[in-house]
Parts: C-alpha cells; sequence; structure tokens
C-alpha cells in the first residue's frame, strides 16, 4: 500500500493548479479518495471527531446490495435464452451464466463510462469533488431495461438522465427524480417499441462469443406476464405460479425478476439501515392494500399478492423507493410516501390498459410530490411555534 | 420530586481515556490569557496598558457595546501583552502573575446584576437566542443553568462540585435574583447540592447526549419563542458567582478534567480561566510518533489549539486525541475490518460491542456531499425542531425560514453530535454559528 500512495503522491503535482494535467483533477481526487479515506482533519469550529460512516460507504453497500440481483440477472438472460432456443436440457449452468455476463458487461460498462463520465467533466468544471452517487444509478440502470436494448439507446439515456435529472439540479443530493428511473423513462417513452411488449424484446435471442444459442421464432411471440395481461384483458393473464416468480425464471428486465435476489439485498440494506425500513415496508403494504381492495371490487382477477411479486414491483420497492434523496425526507413522510407508491403501481397495471407496469410511473410521481409530503410535516412544526408564540 | 425528562433521541460515543475521578493541583506563576474571540459576539475594548499592574478581579477590557459588562483578570500580575493581529484585532490579554495572589475585594450587598457586572461574573453568561455574551439591557424569561455535561471525555459535575456544595447553593441563590433559575440534572448525579438545589425549579433529565447541552433542556421545559431571552450558564460558573458571593473575591479556579486516548494518566486538575496550558500538559501527554491533537475545550464542541495557548474562558475539560493526518487507511470506505473506528451505521461492527471505548482520531473519514439522507441529524437531535430543514435554511440563507423551524432555540453546540454522524461530512456547527451571527446582524 506504500507503493500505491507514493504513486498518488509522486504524480498528485502535475494534477494541482498550474500542473500538466490540471484539466483531470477531479479524475485523480476521484481515485484517490477511492484509494485512501482522505487524511484530512477536522477544521477549527466543527466537531473533533467523525463517525466513520460516509456517503462513499452509504453508496457501495447498495451496489453490493444490488449484486445478487445482478448475478441473478446474468443467469436469468442465459436461461431465457437457452428456453426460447429450446434447448435448456443440454444448456449447462456455467454457459448460461457466461452468456448472461456476456450480454450485462456491455450495458454496465456503457452505463458507467458515460454517466460517470459525465460526472467526472462536470465536477472538474464546477471545481467540485465527484460524489459517489452514479455508483448506484450505473448498476441500476441495466438491471431495470431489458436485455435487448441497443447500447447507444442506453448511452444516450445515461447522458440524459445523468445531466437533466442530476447535474442541472446541483449534483447528487440535490435531485428531484430518481437518476435510473428517468433513464428508463426516457427509454421508455422514447423507444417504446423497445421497452415493452412481447419476449422479443425480454430475451436475448442470438449467441454472443460461441455461447448461447439462436431463439427459435415463435419462441419468441409469448409475452410477459404484465405485458399478455394489458394487451388482451385480465383474461389473458398467464399468471406464473409464485413459485416462478420467487426464483425469477421468468422474462423480465434484466434484475428484477427475482424476489429471492433481490430479498438477499433488502436484507442487507435494512440490517445496516442504509435504507428505511419505513418507506420498503409502506411500498409493500401500500400494494398488498390495493391489490386486495381492486380485487375484491371486481377489478381485476390477479391475487393482490401476485402483485408484489411480479413485474418490477419488488425491484423498485427495495432499491428504488427506499432512494434517500428523492424520497420523503421526514419519518412521517415516508410513510405517506411508500403508501402512495404501492398504491399508484397497482393502479395503474390494474386501470390503464396502456401501461402494463406501473412501478417506474409511481415512483417518478412521488419523487415529485414527496417534498409536499414533508412540507405538511414540517409546516406542522412551524405552527406549533407560531402557536406557541402567541 | 423533581420533574424526570425521558430523552430517547442523541448518541454516547464511548471514547478513551476518559478522566478518573482524582485532582491534582498545577504550578500557578506564569503567564495568564483572556481571548476575547472566546466570549462570542463582544466588541472588545482593552482598558489596560502593557505595564499595568492588576488584581485578579480587575477589568482587562469591556464591551464596547456594553462597557459595563467587564472581562477581568484571573490573577494579579502585570499586564505583559496585549496582543493584536491583523487589522489591528485584540487577539488576547496577557497578564504576567504575581507570586503572591492579590484579589479585588467586591462588596457583595448591593444590586446583584451590577455587582456581577462589575466583577466580570456577567461575561460567563450567555443569551439564548444566538448564543452570545448576553445584554445586561435584556430581561430573561428564565436563567438556565445546566449541572452536567454529557459529551465524551467531558468534566463530571457531580465530581466537581464535591466540597463546593455551599458556593454552589449561594450562586444559583444570588441568580434567582435576576430571574427564575431553571436547573438541569442528569438522572446519574447523586449529589444533593444539585438534586435537591433550593431557590431553582430543578429538573433531571435521562437519556444520552446531547442531554446535558442547555439548549436542549430550554426546549423541553420552556421553548424559547420570537423575542424572548434566556440566559444560560454551567454549573462550574455557578461556583465562581458562588465563590464571589461568600468571599467578596473573584476566584476563576476550575476543576477541568484532562483528558483523551493521548493522555497518560486522565484525571482533574485545578487551574485558573486563562493558565497556559503547558501547566497542565507537560508530562502528562503520551509519546508518540504521530501528530496529535489538543482540544481547547470538549472533543465534540471545543477547538483544536497548540500546547503554549490559554484554556478557554468556557472549556470544561482540556482533550487530547490523535491528528490523524499521517493515517493512509487503503480502501476504509468499503473495508469490512476497520474495528477500529466507531459509526453508528451497522455497516460496521462497532454496534456489537457497545461498551468499547474507541481511540479516534480527527480525520473527517469522508468528503463533504450535499445532504443526502434525511432524517440523519433528527435522530441525534432530542429538540422539537427539524435539524436537517434548519441547517438547509441557514445555508440558503432563508431568513423567515430560519426564524420558523426555530433558529433561535439552537446554539452550535446542539449541532455536535449531528455532525458526528453525518455522512455527507458537512461542518454543522461552523454553519450554525455564521448562521447565528449573520441573523444577529440582521435583527440589530
Amino acid at each position: 500500500m506504500k507503493a500505491l500512495r507514493k504513486f498518488f503522491d509522486n504524480i498528485k503535482p502535475s494534477f494541482e493548479e498550474g500542473g500538466k494535467l490540471h484539466a483531470f483533477r477531479s479524475l485523480y481526487e476521484g481515485f484517490e479518495s477511492f484509494a485512501f479515506v482522505p487524511n484530512t482533519t477536522s477544521r477549527r469550529g466543527s466537531v473533533n471527531v467523525h463517525d466513520a460512516f460516509d456517503s462513499k460507504r452509504l453508496m457501495s453497500f447498495v451496489v453490493i446490495a444490488l449484486v445478487p440481483a445482478l448475478l441473478f440477472g446474468c443467469y436469468n438472460i442465459g436461461y431465457q435464452n437457452a428456453l426460447a432456443a429450446g434447448k435448456l436440457s443440454e444448456a449447462t449452468f456455467c454457459g448460461m451464466f457466461i452468456y448472461g455476463l456476456l450480454a450485462m458487461l456491455p450495458k454496465l460498462i456503457v452505463s458507467y463510462v458515460v454517466g460517470l463520465g459525465i460526472e467526472f467533466t462536470v465536477a472538474q468544471w464546477k471545481k467540485e469533488e465527484i460524489a459517489e452517487g452514479y455508483l448506484v444509478s450505473g448498476i441500476i440502470i441495466p438491471l431495470i431495461i431489458p436485455v435487448t436494448t441497443p447500447l447507444w439507446m442506453l448511452a444516450l439515456a445515461c447522458a440524459f438522465s445523468v445531466i437533466f435529472a442530476k447535474e442541472i439540479f446541483g449534483g447528487t443530493g440535490m435531485n428531484i427524480f430518481n437518476v435510473a428511473l428517468i433513464a428508463r423513462a426516457f427509454l421508455f417513452f422514447s423507444y417504446p417499441s423497445y421497452m415493452t411488449g412481447d419476449c422479443s424484446v425480454w430475451v436475448s435471442a442470438d449467441p454472443i462469443l460461441g455461447f448461447g444459442y439462436t431463439a427459435l421464432p415463435d419462441a419468441l411471440t409469448a409475452a410477459t406476464p404484465l405485458g399478455a395481461a394489458a394487451a388482451e384483458g385480465f383474461a389473458g393473464f398467464d399468471c406464473p405460479t409464485i413459485e416462478a416468480a420467487v426464483i425469477g425464471l421468468i422474462p423480465g428486465s434484466m434484475g428484477e425478476t427475482s424476489v429471492i435476489a433481490i430479498g438477499l439485498g433488502a436484507l442487507l440494506l435494512l440490517y445496516t439501515g442504509v435504507a428505511s425500513w419505513k418507506t420498503m415496508l409502506s411500498v409493500f403494504v401500500g400494494g398488498a392494500a390495493t391489490g386486495f381492495l381492486m380485487q375484491s371490487v371486481g377489478a381485476t382477477e390477479i391475487e393482490w399478492w401476485h402483485h408484489l411479486v411480479v413485474g418490477g414491483f419488488c425491484f423498485g420497492a427495495v432499491f428504488m423507493a427506499t432512494d434517500p434523496v428523492t424520497s420523503a425526507r421526514t419519518e412521517g413522510g415516508k410513510w405517506i410516501y411508500g403508501l402512495l407508491i404501492g398504491f399508484v403501481a397497482v393502479l395503474v397495471r390494474v386501470l390503464n390498459p396502456g401501461y402494463p407496469e406501473g412501478m417506474m410511473l409511481a415512483i417518478l410521481l412521488m419523487n415529485l410530490f414527496a417534498p409536499l409530503f414533508d412540507y405538511f410535516f414540517v409546516q406542522s412544526n412551524i405552527n406549533k411555534r407560531l402557536n406557541r408564540a402567541k | 420530586m423533581a420533574k424526570v425528562i425521558k430523552l430517547r433521541k442523541g448518541l454516547d460515543v464511548k471514547l478513551k481515556g476518559t478522566a478518573a475521578l482524582e485532582t491534582s493541583a498545577t504550578q500557578c506563576p506564569g503567564e495568564y490569557a483572556l481571548v476575547p474571540d472566546d466570549f462570542c459576539g463582544v466588541k472588545p475594548k482593552v482598558v489596560v496598558k502593557e505595564g499595568d499592574t492588576v488584581k485578579a478581579g480587575d477589568a482587562l477590557f469591556v464591551d464596547k457595546l456594553h462597557p459595563e459588562v467587564k472581562f477581568v483578570s484571573p490573577v494579579s500580575g502585570t499586564v505583559s501583552m496585549v496582543e493584536r493581529g491583523d487589522r489591528r484585532k485584540l487577539l488576547s490579554i496577557r497578564v504576567q502573575a504575581d507570586k503572591e495572589q492579590v484579589a479585588r475585594e467586591f462588596d457583595v450587598k448591593g444590586d446583584v446584576k451590577a455587582l456581577l457586572m462589575e466583577s466580570g461574573m456577567f461575561s460567563f453568561f450567555r443569551s439564548r437566542p444566538y448564543d452570545v455574551v448576553a445584554n445586561p439591557d435584556d430581561q430573561p424569561k428564565a436563567i438556565f443553568v445546566t449541572a452536567f455535561n454529557s459529551m465524551p471525555l467531558s468534566q463530571d459535575f457531580d465530581y466537581v462540585v464535591t466540597g463546593q456544595e455551599k458556593e454552589f447553593q449561594a450562586g444559583i441563590t444570588a441568580l434567582s435574583k435576576i430571574a427564575k433559575v431553571e436547573l438541569g440534572v442528569s438522572k446519574k448525579q447523586t449529589n444533593k447540592a444539585l438534586c435537591e438545589a433550593k431557590d431553582c425549579n430543578v429538573t433531571i433529565y435521562d437519556g444520552p447526549a446531547p442531554a446535558g447541552n442547555v439548549g436542549v433542556q430550554i426546549n423541553h421545559v420552556s421553548p424559547i419563542n420570537k423575542g424572548e431571552v434566556v440566559w444560560t450558564l454551567s454549573g462550574e460558573e455557578v461556583i465562581f458567582i458562588g465563590r464571589l458571593m461568600t468571599t467578596g473575591k473573584v476566584n476563576l479556579q476550575r476543576t477541568i478534567a484532562l483528558a483523551g486516548s493521548e493522555v497518560t494518566a486522565p484525571k482533574y486538575y485545578k487551574v485558573l480561566v486563562g493558565q497556559k496550558l503547558t501547566t497542565l500538559l507537560s508530562g502528562n501527554i503520551a509519546e508518540a510518533d504521530h501528530h496529535q491533537r489538543i482540544i481547547n475545550g470538549n472533543v465534540m464542541t471545543g477547538f483544536k489549539t497548540t500546547a503554549d495557548s490559554y484554556l478557554a474562558a468556557h472549556a470544561t475539560e482540556v482533550n487530547v486525541i490523535p491528528e490523524g493526518d499521517d493515517v493512509n487507511e487503503f480502501m476504509g470506505w468499503i473495508s469490512p475490518f476497520r474495528c477500529k473506528e466507531f459509526s453508528t451505521s451497522r455497516s460496521y461492527w462497532s454496534w456489537l460491542c457497545p461498551k468499547k471505548e474507541y481511540a479516534l482520531d480527527a480525520r473527517v473519514k469522508g468528503s463533504e456531499r450535499h445532504i443526502i439522507v434525511g432524517g440523519e441529524y433528527d435522530k441525534v437531535f432530542p429538540m422539537d425542531i427539524y435539524a436537517g430543514y434548519l441547517v438547509k435554511a441557514i445555508i440558503t440563507g432563508d431568513i423567515d425560514r430560519q426564524e420558523a423551524l426555530g433558529i433561535y432555540e439552537v446554539a452550535p453546540e446542539d449541532f455536535a453530535i449531528a455532525e458526528f454522524v453525518d455522512s455527507s461530512k458537512l461542518e454543522l456547527q461552523r454553519i450554525v454559528r455564521e448562521g447565528l451571527d449573520i441573523l444577529r446582524k440582521e435583527n440589530a
């Protein structure tokens, strides 16, 4: 480690003001603080000791929590490919996993290169340090889009969301909308035919670098459960068994299908306290209650619990509704925020035939309303103070 | 039976080097200094010249706006230096102490407030809003005295008051002649002089830091509204007043805790306000090959200083911890093995050993960010105030909103624990101090 420290110390002068590589200062700082905990000490007039928890650790634990969903996503891509080719019996676990990994990796790389590239540029331009927020967004974006999304589309979406959903508001911590969901919404409304529909979107159909198979043509006309429900009415809802939905070997966005994999991430987030249990729980409660209501008034035949396990419900509830920046910030606000996300997500699914999946729209809508929920709680505190003064 | 208020929010950080309950004396002769910056909000006007002889209790400087408020010498001797900095800012007034100490005699029979101003005791009164030296023209709705400090490595006032019970009570009685006195006592304190103090209203607080902060106590007993003023004092300053009332002389002797992981034998020392820190530190600091940080005051609220500076006016402890500027932790932000670090987050292991004491250094351990996690401050902020929203209002300079959110009730020290846990590493105490200063100017 001493050699690495020495290396950083040696190259530091060229990145400083007047140095040859000053244009890459933010890049140097990013990597230095990535390698070593900054040893700047607290200034006069501020607290002398600090908690070891910082935003880097916060973000990196969300990334770790996403790893099970990512790994399962890789496997499922390979599994769906083999299934569509009718070669499930001869495909090996490793083969399917490597195939999925090869499909996933380019998207991860594009997402990080484009997003972090913009972040570094902006940090350099604004003479600020690079923030860690995109570490999470960068891994979530590939996980919530279909495997067949072209890379150029992904790059465009990442650039759009980083610039227009985050940087123009002032960077991580100041954004109103969840960055990853804005990327998905951008794709959803700009290129709808690539983002929803039958299995030709959700299943990778061609071999990659010698791995995987060519899918049979008729295998690709099958639809995702929610897609079928939207297209043909609920009579056509071919619900996956609860086992299939929980394990997650069904078509869907790359990381959203497995309840178990997402559950592992949720456990880590709740154990470490990185995500708010109030938000997470209330999304599920809101979704379940609305599903139950819809079922009992006869608006849908789908069992209420089915809503919680299919589509992006779990993924959204665990990883995106709990985004500390865009969710409600008061404790009471978190309950309302979560309940309404669950409510709107199921409402869109059941009552709006145009959109088979409501989670993205529900979270984005509630991102917009979160400050309003907080407003009520903060205002009641203000009113209490005003009344006291009378 | 006094009212007990249970506080759930807050955090007790366990740090290595708590002072053992024994007291040593320090050598007395030498140079003493009064630093105007210790008295927030004062415009100092020097009333002595270099070479003047002063007694303990004679004024060294006064407040330009209220010349009746005097800031007095803790010792008798010769004024050795009036130190000035840039733009002739008064930095300190130093007094070379005589071997034979003489104190000025005060007549304690007259008006208490006038006596306190003349004898320099009033300079220790702080007023809320703004957490500045009190304005004698104000009529406070109460004087709040906190008889305990809940911060880590702090002075145990229960121990300090032992043997000075009579003076403490005399001080409280004197204060009660100015306004209603509210005394805050910790549930852990057993000394009857505190729990059964007379001429005041005793409230017992049960909870983690910052329960000992007078701001927290005000918020629970009698929150400040706009236009109202409350004066605050710490327990030891009440003893100063008590000594004056019983002897007629100024005696600014404190029993301070020399504590922290870099102190060889942490314990209590009898020192005078303004005493040179070397008299206290020499021989008591561990030999080390790393840098050390000497803190004038508490580890949470005090400020970094050097060994040749002087004990701050309000300091009840001197803490010494490792500086940490030579530590290079590889990939610390992700490492699962940072067992020497304390964190409220369960992404570290410290929650498994709640009794372990930590030797934390002065690193910020992260970089400054915008506020990312909502409600992070509120968990350790035991007041009916949305701390995060208030900090944002101060950062954006929105004075109306600061007022609405309760800025008049807070002092920088109330944000110390929130600043400790803040994952965005914002300098909350500095932000609040600057906010209060701006607000005070606007309202003047």
